[in-house]
C-alpha cells in the first residue's frame, strides 16, 4: 500500500463527501431547528442530491483513481451513483407525506437516508474489498435504522429486527469471502487480485473459490436472491413505504454494482463455471417470487415477491455475461427503480395516518375514487409486467435477447414463462381497481400531496420515456459496458 | 505454529458462530454468535496478514471492528425497542408476519 500522500484527486471521492457532508448538515439543522418544517428539510436535501448528481456526472469518462486505489470514478460508478441519488430523491418525495408519515418527523430520517446513499455510491465506486464492505455496512446500517422507524409500530420494529439479523449475519460471511481472498492473492484490491489470478490459476488453491463463494453469498443476501430471500417480504412489509421502495430499488442495484465490479474485473465468474449454478439460482429465484406472489393481499407484500422474482430476470442478464446483456442489466435497475417507486409511491400516496392502503380489497374501485392514483398505479403494474410501451418491457426484452444471444435459450423460456404468471398478479391489481364498486364504507384517502404527486409524475413519465425512446439510454449504458470489459 | 492452525482455529469458530445463530432462539445471543463470526473473520485476517507479510489484513481488522461497533449500537438498540412494545426477546414469538 503507497503511504506517501501526494496530491489527491478529489473528483472520485466528491459524491462521497457531499453526500456525507449533506448528512451531517441536516442533521445538525435537526439539532439547532427542532421545530423546522419538514418540507423544508426535505427541499434542502433534494438540493444536496442535485449538487451530488452534477458532482456524479463529473466523473463520466476514463477511470480515475483516488485514495491508494481504493476509489475510482469511471463510467460504471457514474451511471449507477446517477440511479442511487435518483433513487434517494425519489423516496424522499415520497417520504413528504403530509398525513401518513408523522413518524417521519424528524431530521434524522433525512440524514439517515442520505447515509444510506453514500453507502452505495461507495460500494459502486470501490475497486478495494475494503471499500466495497465499509459501503455495504454503511448502506445496511442505515437500512435498519430506517425500517425501524416507526417505533410504536410492531410490524415496523419486527421488520428492522429480522433486517439488523440476518443483515449482520450475511456480513459476516462477505466478511470471511474477503479474508480468504486476501489470503489467497496477498491483497484485497482488486486490481491486484486480477493480477493475481491473471499470473496463477483461479483454482489453484482451493482459498480463493471458497472466499469467492462466500462473498457472493453475502452479496446474494443483499440481493434477495434464492435461497437467501426469505427476508425480503417481511422486511418490505413492515417498513414504512417509502422505505420499502427505497430498499427494493437502490440496495439492490447497490449489491449488483459491487457483483458486477469484483465479478467482471476479476473474471473470477467465468473461470469457476458458475453459470450453471448460477442458471439454477436465476431460475429458483424468478419462480418462487413470482409464484408465492400468486396468492398475496397484501401489496406490499406482493410487491416484496415481485421483487425477488425481478432480481432473478436481472440475473439472466449477468449470466449472459455479454455486452448487451451488462447494459441490459443497467436499463433493467434503472426503469425498475421507477416502476417500483412508483407502485410503492401510490400507497403513500394513499394512505393516511388511521389507514394504511395496502390490500387488494382496499383500492378496490380506486379508479372511480381517485382517477390519477389508478391511472399511475396502472402504468406501473403494466410496467412491472412487461407489457409494451413501457420500460418494463423494453428492459426485459434487453435482457433476454442478451440471454438468447449467449446461447441460454431455456433461461428465456423459463423467462417468459415465469413473466406470464406475474401478468396474473399485476393484473389483479388493476382489475381490482377498474373492474369493481367501491366497498360501502372504504376508508377515506389521503389527500393534498404535491410531494408524492410529483414523485408519481416523475416516475409515470419516466416509464413511458424510457419505455418508447429507450435507444438514448441503452447507448449510454453500452458506452459503459464496452468500457469495462 | 504453522498458518493451518490459526485457519482451522478461525474456521472452527466461524462455523459455531454460524451455528449459534440457526440454532438459538433468543436474540442476544444470536447477536452475540455473529460477534463471534466476526471476530473468527478478524482471527483470520491476522493470521493471513503475517502469511502474507503485509499489513493490510491488520487494517482490515480495526475496520471489522467499528463496524461491529456500530452494529452493536443499532442492534441493541432495535432489541430494547422490541422488549418494550412485547416484552420478549425470543425470536420465534416475534411472529407478526408469516407467508
Amino acid at each position: 500500500m503507497n503511504t506517501a500522500i501526494g496530491t489527491i484527486d478529489w473528483i472520485p471521492v466528491a459524491p462521497f463527501i457531499a453526500l456525507s457532508v449533506l448528512g451531517f448538515l441536516i442533521m445538525i439543522i435537526g439539532l439547532f431547528f427542532p421545530r423546522i418544517y419538514r418540507e423544508t428539510l426535505g427541499t434542502i436535501t433534494l438540493v444536496g442530491l442535485a449538487v451530488t448528481f452534477f458532482l456524479i456526472l463529473q466523473n463520466w469518462g476514463e477511470p480515475r483513481y483516488a485514495f491508494a486505489n481504493t476509489i475510482v470514478g469511471d463510467k460504471f460508478s457514474t451511471v449507477f451513483n446517477g440511479l442511487f441519488v435518483v433513487g434517494a430523491a425519489l423516496t424522499i418525495l415520497l417520504s413528504l407525506n403530509s398525513q401518513e408519515n408523522r413518524y417521519l418527523l424528524y431530521a434524522d430520517y433525512f440524514t439517515v437516508i442520505v447515509f444510506a446513499t453514500a453507502g452505495m455510491v461507495l460500494m459502486s465506486a470501490g475497486t478495494h474489498l475494503l471499500t466495497i464492505f465499509l459501503g455495504l455496512e454503511t448502506l445496511s446500517i442505515a437500512l435498519y435504522v430506517l425500517a425501524g422507524f416507526r417505533r410504536e409500530n410492531a410490524f415496523s420494529l419486527e421488520s428492522a429486527f429480522k433486517y439488523f439479523l440476518l443483515g449482520a449475519f450475511a456480513s459476516g460471511f462477505l466478511l470471511y469471502g474477503i479474508a480468504l481472498i486476501y489470503g489467497a492473492t496477498g491483497s484485497a484490491d482488486i486490481q491486484e487480485v486480477t493480477r493475481w489470478i491473471q499470473q496463477n490459476s483461479l483454482t489453484g488453491s482451493l482459498m480463493l473459490p471458497i472466499g469467492f463463494l462466500l462473498l457472493f453469498v453475502g452479496l446474494g443476501f443483499k440481493l434477495a436472491i434464492f435461497p437467501f430471500h426469505m427476508w425480503a417480504p417481511d422486511v418490505y412489509q413492515g417498513a414504512p413505504t417509502p422505505i420499502s421502495a427505497f430498499m427494493a430499488t437502490g440496495s439492490k442495484a447497490a449489491a449488483f454494482a459491487a457483483l458486477l465490479r469484483v465479478a467482471l474485473s476479476t473474471q473470477s465468474y467465468t473461470a469457476i463455471a458458475w453459470e450453471q449454478v448460477l442458471w439454477v439460482i436465476a431460475v429458483a429465484t424468478m419462480t418462487i417470487g413470482n409464484i408465492i406472489a400468486l396468492r398475496q393481499d397484501n401489496i406490499k407484500r406482493m410487491l416484496a415477491y415481485s421483487s425477488i422474482a425481478h432480481a432473478g430476470y436481472i440475473l439472466i442478464g449477468f449470466i449472459a455475461n455479454n455486452e448487451l446483456g451488462h447494459s441490459g442489466m443497467l436499463f433493467y435497475l434503472l426503469s425498475y427503480t421507477f416502476m417500483n417507486i412508483g407502485a410503492f409511491g401510490v400507497i403513500s400516496y394513499l394512505s393516511t395516518a388511521e389507514h394504511e392502503f395496502v390490500t387488494l380489497g382496499d383500492v378496490r374501485g380506486l379508479a372511480y375514487r381517485r382517477p390519477f392514483a389508478a391511472i399511475a398505479m396502472a402504468v406501473f403494474m403494466f410496467s412491472l409486467a412487461g407489457i409494451p410501451p413501457t420500460a418494463g418491457f423494453i428492459s426485459k426484452f434487453y435482457i433476454f435477447s442478451a440471454a438468447v444471444k449467449a446461447g441460454y435459450v431455456w433461461l428465456v423460456i423459463l423467462g417468459v414463462i415465469n413473466s406470464m404468471i406475474s401478468l396474473y398478479y399485476y393484473l389483479g391489481v388493476v382489475v381490482q381497481m377498474f373492474m369493481s364498486a367501491v366497498e360501502e364504507k372504504a376508508p377515506a384517502t389521503a389527500t393534498q400531496q404535491p410531494a408524492v404527486a410529483l414523485a408519481l409524475v416523475v416516475s409515470m413519465f419516466a416509464v413511458l420515456g424510457l419505455g418508447i425512446f429507450p435507444s438514448r439510454w441503452l447507448a449510454v449504458f453500452m458506452e459503459m459496458a464496452r468500457s469495462f470489459i | 505454529m504453522p498458518l493451518t492452525y490459526y485457519l482451522v482455529l478461525g474456521a472452527i469458530l466461524f462455523s459455531l458462530g454460524v451455528l449459534g445463530v440457526l440454532t438459538r432462539r433468543n436474540a442476544i445471543i444470536i447477536f452475540l454468535s455473529i460477534e463471534l463470526m466476526l471476530n473468527a473473520v478478524n482471527l483470520t485476517f491476522v493470521a493471513l496478514s503475517n502469511h502474507v507479510q503485509n499489513l493490510d489484513g491488520q487494517v482490515f481488522v480495526f475496520f471489522v471492528m467499528i463496524v461491529a461497533a456500530a452494529e452493536v449500537a443499532v442492534g441493541l438498540a432495535l432489541i430494547v425497542a422490541i422488549f418494550r412494545l412485547k416484552e420478549t426477546v425470543y425470536v420465534d414469538e416475534i411472529n407478526l408476519m408469516k407467508w
